[in-house]
């Protein structure tokens, strides 16, 4: 496994762009997975009667699925110093098909002192942006 | 209900250790996602320089939402948690997360603001190690919503 070098990353660059696929499943093992076990991220009725159009994806889910945007590029996990986000709509998880979330992500900054590089993330489902301000602050060799 | 605006500033005593588990790291990866070897394969992480298996990213959400459950269970806080939503969340790592780790967090609550019917928190967990250094600092804001008018 080989980390990716200060030396070969320009402002601009674009990140491979992925596809996440999220259904109930997901939802449910997330749910263990995190301990947020909210009833309205896998059960709709629950999720209706708080006004919601159908069961909704955890933000944490999404904003833990798309980091892997990041680290894939950076070749190394642990290098991702900072990372934030809003969460400015919910991804909706209808019963049948579940939902794809659109992700890419833009280099904005590389300091050749500190060799940190900062990424520039959007994610989007059914056409909506679903995280806002998304930014990784990451590690480079 | 109104969110008690009295907590702005306080820091809550720390919790009781979190122990990150490998099965917890591996089980974590798979459910977002995250398909390094340093997530799950011992031998890779320790190759690359770590003592054990790599937490991912938003693993600290684990620990830190125990530690913020102090301030949003807390009945004289006011929050109504069924008109809880996730606003915003930020993550500062001091260094890797690694299974092994023991991890105590303390809460601090930043801010509370209201604004269009809607009140916003803001609570920073800092997570410690048992030296009390600084692992991992999670910023959550939360927004509660308000009731809708008739």
């Amino acid at each position: 496994m080989r980390v990716k070098s200060h030396t070969e990353v320009t402002v601009g660059e674009e990140l491979t762009a992925r596809t996440l696929h999220v259904d109930r499943a997901t939802l449910v093992h997330y749910a263990g997975a995190s301990g947020d076990r909210n009833v309205i991220h896998w059960d709709e009725q629950t999720a209706r009667a708080v006004g919601l159009p159908d069961v909704i994806a955890h933000g944490m889910w999404t904003m833990g699925a798309a980091i892997e945007a990041v680290t894939d590029w950076v070749g190394d996990p642990a290098r991702v110093l900072e990372y934030r986000t809003r969460f400015t709509r919910p991804v909706v998880v209808p019963h049948d098909g579940g939902a794809d979330v659109e992700v890419t992500a833009v280099v904005t900054s590389v300091d050749p002192d500190t060799r940190q590089s900062v990424v520039e993330l959007t994610a989007s489902s059914a056409g909506q942006k679903v995280l806002g301000r998304c930014t990784a602050r990451v590690q480079l060799d | 209900m109104a969110v008690n605006e009295s907590f702005v500033g306080r820091t809550y005593p720390p919790t009781e250790p979190f122990h990150v588990g490998r099965e917890a790291v591996r089980d974590f990866a798979a459910a977002v996602g995250a398909g390094s070897p340093l997530h799950r394969d011992l031998a890779a992480a320790q190759d690359a320089g770590y003592r054990d298996l790599v937490a991912p990213p938003t693993f600290a959400i684990i620990p830190a939402q125990r530690s913020d459950a102090q301030f949003v269970a807390d009945p004289d806080a006011g929050v109504d948690y069924s008109r809880v939503v996730h606003g915003e969340q930020r993550f500062v790592h001091h260094r890797p997360i690694v299974a092994g780790d023991e991890l105590r967090g303390v809460l601090t609550i930043d801010s509370v603001r209201s604004g269009g019917g809607h009140t916003m928190v803001t609570m920073r967990t800092d997570l410690l190690d048992p030296d009390d250094q600084p692992v991992a600092t999670s910023h959550s804001t939360i927004v509660i919503r308000g009731e809708e008018q008739a």
